[in-house]
C-alpha cells in the first residue's frame, strides 16, 4: 500500500532514498537514472534543435521550414540520376547519337550496350522471355534464328519500342489470326484436316485417318494468305513459319487444334516511353546478339 | 522499519516528476499530451499544407472493375509481399521507373505502400506484362518465372466476381474522400460489366467517366467476369495514370 510521506526515507544498506512505497515489508528504492544515460538523453535534445535548423522540419502555415542546407530527397534523386546519366554518357560517348548498327560495329560501344542491355533485359524482359532469353510456350525464344516479326536490328528495335498488339500504342505490330473454330469458320473435322496438313508441312507424322487433301485445300483457302502457300510464314504479318522445328505454341495435335480453333494472338507490351531511348538501343543490340540476329 | 531515517525533501523543479510517478491519472494525461504533440506536428499539417499532394495530370478514381480488383488484391494479402511505392533512390528508379508520387495513391483507401518486398514493387506494373502473362502467372507463377516463390492463385480465374456490392463500395470510397459522382455510383455495375466485356456498348460512357480506362477481356474467358478479370484490370492500371510528360519534377522538390 501507498505510504506517502513528506520527507524521503533513506535505506541504510544502499544509502539510497526510498519512494516511500512499501508492500509486504519491501520498500522501493528511488535510484536515479545513471549519469551517462541522462547525459545522452540531454544530448539528443540538443541534437534535435540542431536538426531543426539544418534539415526541413517544422510545418508552418503554407509550407514547412526548408533547413539551412536545403536538403530534399527528390532533389537528391534528380542529382543522382543526372550524375548517372553523365557517367554513362562518358562511358558510352556517342551511344545516344549512334544507330544500333553503328553500336554493333564499334567494339567499345558494343561492349557497353551489351552490359546495359543485359541488365535491362533482366529487369524488364526476363519475366516472359526467360533469364537467358530462351522463352517459354507462348513467349518466343530469342536465342534461335526464327523471328516472327523480323530479326534485323531495325525490326527488333521496332518491336521493343511499340510492342505487339500493345494497348494504346498506335504503331504497335498488329495482326490477328481468326479463331476458325470459335467463330464458326471451320468445322471440327475441317480443323483436324488443317492441323494434320500443318504437321505434314513441318515434316511430322500425320494421323492415319487424316483427310490430307481436304487439309491442303482448306490451308490454301484460309491460311496461305498469311502463312504462304508452303507455310513458310510472313514476317510482315508476324505469321510464323510452320515448316521448321520451332513453334511458339506447340506442334502436337492438341496444341494445333487449340491454335486453329481459338487462335492465339500473343501480346508484347510497348517499351517506348517506359524505357529511355539509349536503353532501348542497348536492348536491341543485346537481343540481336543473343543468337539469331539477322 | 528500523533502517529508515528521515532527510529533508528537495524542492527544485526537477523533483516534481514525483507528481507523475505517484499519480496514474496525471501520468496518463501527461503521456497523451506528449503524444498529441507528435500528431499535431507530424500529421495534422499534411491535411492543410498545399505541397502534400503534387499537382498532376491524369489521376482518376479507379473504375468499378479496378476497384473490385483492388479489393481482391487486399483480400489475398498481396501487400504482404509486394509494396506499391518506388522510393526516390537510384537503384529503384532504374529498376521500376519514376519514383512514386503522393498523388498516385490519393484515391487508395488505404494506400498499399509497404516496406517489405518479398516480391517486386508493383507501383508501375501496369502495362509491363501482357494479360496472358498475368493470367498464367497468377494461376501458377513458376509457369513463367521458374525461380518464383509466389503462391499460385488458380481459383481467381474460376471464381465469378461478386457484383452485388460494387455501388456500395464506390459509396464507401466517396465517404473516404474519393470523388465518385452520383452518376458513377448509379452506373457502377454497368461500368464494371462494360470494362470486362469485349465490344460492350457501355464502353464509351465508361471512358467518359474514367478517362483512359482499358476495356477488354482480361482473363481469357469472354463469357464470364471472374475475379481474375478484376485483379488483372487493377494490375494493368497501376502506375499508368499520371502523365509524366506533363509532370514538373522541379516544381515538386521537397
Amino acid at each position: 500500500m501507498d505510504q506517502r510521506q513528506d520527507a524521503p526515507q533513506i535505506d541504510a544498506v544502499t544509502g539510497q532514498s526510498t519512494t516511500g512505497h512499501e508492500w509486504d515489508g519491501i520498500q522501493e528504492l528511488n535510484t536515479p537514472l545513471p549519469r551517462w544515460w541522462l547525459g545522452i538523453f540531454y544530448a539528443t535534445i540538443v541534437w534535435s534543435v540542431g536538426y531543426w535548423i539544418v534539415y526541413p522540419a517544422w510545418p508552418l502555415l503554407t509550407d514547412a521550414t526548408k533547413g539551412v542546407i536545403g536538403y530534399a530527397s527528390r532533389a537528391d534523386i534528380s542529382a543522382d540520376m543526372a550524375q548517372l546519366k553523365a557517367q554513362r554518357a562518358v562511358q558510352a560517348a556517342g551511344m545516344a547519337d549512334a544507330t544500333p548498327e553503328q553500336i554493333k560495329a564499334d567494339p567499345a560501344l558494343f561492349q557497353i550496350a551489351m552490359a546495359q542491355g543485359k541488365a535491362a533485359f533482366g529487369d524488364n524482359c526476363a519475366a516472359c522471355h526467360g533469364v537467358g532469353g530462351a522463352g517459354a510456350k507462348g513467349y518466343p525464344n530469342l536465342n534461335d534464328d526464327d523471328w516472327l516479326w523480323g530479326g534485323s536490328l531495325e525490326a527488333i528495335g521496332q518491336t521493343i519500342r511499340h510492342g505487339i498488339r500493345a494497348t494504346g500504342n498506335d504503331e504497335t505490330r498488329v495482326s490477328q489470326m481468326p479463331a476458325f473454330g470459335r467463330d464458326g469458320m471451320l468445322k471440327r473435322d475441317e480443323i483436324n484436316a488443317v492441323a494434320n496438313h500443318v504437321r505434314e508441312l513441318a515434316g511430322l507424322s500425320t494421323e492415319p485417318k487424316a483427310n490430307l487433301a481436304l487439309g491442303r485445300k482448306l490451308f490454301a483457302d484460309n491460311c496461305a494468305a498469311c502463312h504462304g502457300d508452303a507455310g513458310k510464314g510472313n514476317k510482315d504479318m508476324g505469321a510464323p513459319n510452320l515448316t521448321d522445328a520451332i513453334s511458339l505454341y506447340g506442334m502436337d495435335m492438341a496444341s494445333l487444334t487449340e491454335t486453329i480453333a481459338n487462335s492465339r494472338n500473343g501480346v508484347m507490351p510497348a517499351w517506348g516511353g517506359r524505357l529511355d531511348e539509349t536503353t532501348i538501343k542497348a536492348l536491341t543490340v543485346y537481343v540481336h546478339s543473343l543468337g539469331g540476329g539477322q | 522499519m528500523t533502517s529508515i531515517e528521515h532527510k529533508p525533501a528537495r524542492r527544485s523543479l526537477w523533483a516534481k516528476h514525483k507528481i507523475f510517478e505517484t499519480n496514474s491519472i496525471v501520468l496518463v494525461i501527461g503521456v497523451l499530451l506528449v503524444i498529441s504533440v507528435g500528431g499535431l506536428v507530424e500529421i495534422a499539417p499534411l491535411f492543410y499544407l498545399k505541397n502534400t499532394i503534387e499537382t498532376v495530370q491524369g489521376m482518376r478514381p479507379y473504375t468499378p472493375l479496378e476497384l473490385a480488383g483492388r479489393g481482391i488484391y487486399v483480400r489475398e494479402g498481396c501487400y504482404n509481399c509486394h509494396s506499391q511505392m518506388i522510393r526516390p533512390l537510384r537503384d529503384e528508379v532504374e529498376r521500376y521507373g519514376h519514383y512514386s508520387l503522393a498523388a498516385e495513391s490519393m484515391y487508395d483507401k488505404p494506400f498499399q505502400w509497404g516496406s517489405k518486398r518479398t516480391g517486386p514493387d508493383l507501383a508501375r506494373v501496369g502495362g509491363k506484362y501482357s494479360d496472358e502473362w498475368q493470367r498464367a502467372h497468377l494461376a501458377e507463377p513458376r509457369a513463367v518465372v521458374p525461380q518464383s516463390i509466389m503462391p499460385g492463385y488458380p481459383f481467381l480465374a474460376k471464381t465469378e466476381l461478386a457484383l452485388g456490392d460494387i455501388a456500395n463500395e464506390l459509396k464507401a470510397n466517396r465517404l473516404g474522400g474519393v470523388p465518385y459522382s452520383d452518376e458513377m455510383i448509379a452506373q457502377a455495375e454497368t461500368d464494371l460489366k462494360a470494362q470486362a466485356t469485349p465490344d460492350h456498348p457501355g464502353q464509351s460512357d465508361l471512358e467518359k467517366r474514367y478517362p483512359k480506362a482499358q476495356s477488354r477481356d482480361f482473363d481469357g474467358d469472354p463469357q464470364r467476369i471472374t475475379e481474375a478479370d478484376a485483379l488483372i484490370a487493377y494490375l494493368q492500371a497501376l502506375g499508368t495514370m499520371v502523365d509524366f510528360k506533363l509532370y514538373d519534377d522541379k516544381a515538386n522538390i521537397r
